[in-house]
């Protein structure tokens, strides 16, 4: 799986791309866990999903967005969700993992909630 | 084989309250309004009709009881939850007061999969023959301490029935009056057994009180073999997938997701919710239900999976 990384200010925005379930979970966790293990990401105010490329997740892919979640807690940042799918929403509404992430309709919003550096940077590109 | 579930609530018991039923009433004489129901039959198909499931029936609140049906003279059940106790009406019913033969599958022996016994009736029919069978050492041993003062009046030795605790090994299909019984261990505290059951070309799995870690890959190929091409998967689907890995994580349930993903894996044919959650009412279970259908839509790359939610009284033919 591709996992597309890009820096806005003091925001990390991670995409992913195609589907993430059983097979590809773990090396995708392994990935996630460098990028947030990474000295500047650390320091970073939050971390954005941004899910626009993301085709399907099952439960084990869903498991590693929380994973992430309690990573970046533990370093004072956080983690939101933005413009997924209609198909990525079904399943995270039906899991009720909406109870648990927070999402954003688009990666600006997402941004917009975190850091207004990170928003005027998202603009500029 | 036919399947009949007795109890299908997890934890502990519940029931409607006067005031669902009031509302119920009200609901239905305001649909009902206008319409020219006038006779049984003309009322009786309008509900069927025009009411949603969560309306004309419930799910029902008894906990865990499941009789399945081989084509056997013998009885079998797995679990004796309060629902065991309209099972043992059946069962003297059915018999005509004549001692049966009643094979009992244990998952394990928290409260709510042995209340009902004390409640069972042929366990008080001299001649009646209770085998209970299980892989945990304490089986016997909760039987009689449920059934110790000052919990209970009538002493377990003082039951009629010739009762007896068959430790089955786990992991090995063992012949059980003809039927292949495969128990599997489950996570969950004080371990649970998981069991497939096979007779006549058909299987059927019972799996309760099981947690699934995601991030098990040996637990999960575990699953997918015992529920390798299943008839039904009777699966306990407890809580939601996000509550099971975060708040609930650790108290030994599972998700209809986790359940729907499972049997998509193993290409199992139909999936029975169970041990609902006594927290959700019936108007709960059958969104819970529409939901799981739906995702079990989205995921199903080109393998159905019946998706169905269990009641009490719920018969099916595999």
């Amino acid at each position: 799986m591709n996992l597309a990384k890009f820096m806005y200010a003091d925001v990390l925005v991670l995409s992913p791309e195609g589907r993430l379930d059983h097979d590809n979970c773990a090396a995708f966790h392994s990935a996630l866990e460098a990028y947030l293990e990474e000295p500047g990401s650390s320091a970073a105010r939050g971390v954005v999903f941004d899910l626009g490329s993301l085709d399907y997740v099952s439960s084990a892919g869903l498991r590693c967005f929380m994973l992430a979640a309690k990573q970046a807690r533990a370093h004072g940042g956080k983690i939101l969700i933005a413009a997924m799918q209609p198909v990525v929403a079904e399943i995270f509404e039906i899991s009720r993992f909406s109870m648990i992430l927070e999402a954003f309709p688009t990666v600006r919003a997402a941004l917009e909630s975190i850091s207004p550096e990170s928003t005027l940077a998202y603009d500029q590109v | 084989m036919r399947v009949r579930f007795w109890g299908t609530r997890g934890s502990i018991p519940v029931s409607l309250t006067w005031r669902d039923v009031r509302d119920r009433l009200v609901e239905a004489l305001v649909a009902g309004s206008g319409q020219q129901l006038d006779t049984m039959e003309k009322a009786n198909a309008f509900v069927e009709q025009r009411f949603p499931f969560s309306l004309r029936r419930t799910y029902g609140g008894h906990s865990a009881c499941v009789e399945f049906e081989p084509g056997s003279k013998e009885y079998f059940v797995c679990d004796m939850g309060s629902g065991a106790r309209a099972f043992g009406e059946h069962v003297l019913a059915h018999n005509a007061g004549q001692p049966a033969v009643v094979n009992v599958f244990m998952s394990h022996v928290h409260w709510d999969h042995i209340m009902g016994f004390p409640f069972f009736g042929p366990a008080y029919l001299a001649g009646t023959r209770i085998r209970i069978h299980g892989c945990l050492d304490v089986l016997e041993h909760a039987f009689r301490l449920q059934q110790s003062p000052p919990c209970f009046p009538v002493p377990f030795d003082h039951l009629a029935a010739n009762i007896e605790f068959i430790r089955l090994p786990p992991g090995q299909t063992t012949l059980v009056s003809g039927i292949a019984v495969t128990p599997k261990l489950q996570l969950h505290d004080g371990d649970s057994y998981g069991y497939r059951f096979e007779h006549g070309g058909k299987s059927l799995v019972y799996t309760t009180d099981s947690e699934h870690k995601l991030e098990n890959d040996v637990n999960t190929d575990g699953f997918v073999q015992l529920f390798r091409d299943a008839d039904l998967v009777v699966f306990d689907a407890m809580y939601s997938l996000g509550d099971a890995v975060s708040v609930k994580a650790d108290w030994g349930h599972s998700s209809n997701v986790m359940g729907v993903e499972l049997c998509q894996m193993a290409r199992a044919k139909r999936i029975a919710l169970f041990h609902h959650e006594p927290a959700n009412d019936d108007a709960d279970i059958e969104q819970i239900l529409r939901e799981t259908v739906r995702f079990e839509e989205l995921t199903q790359h080109g393998h159905r999976l019946e998706v169905l939610a269990a009641y009490d009284g719920l018969e099916l033919d595999l």
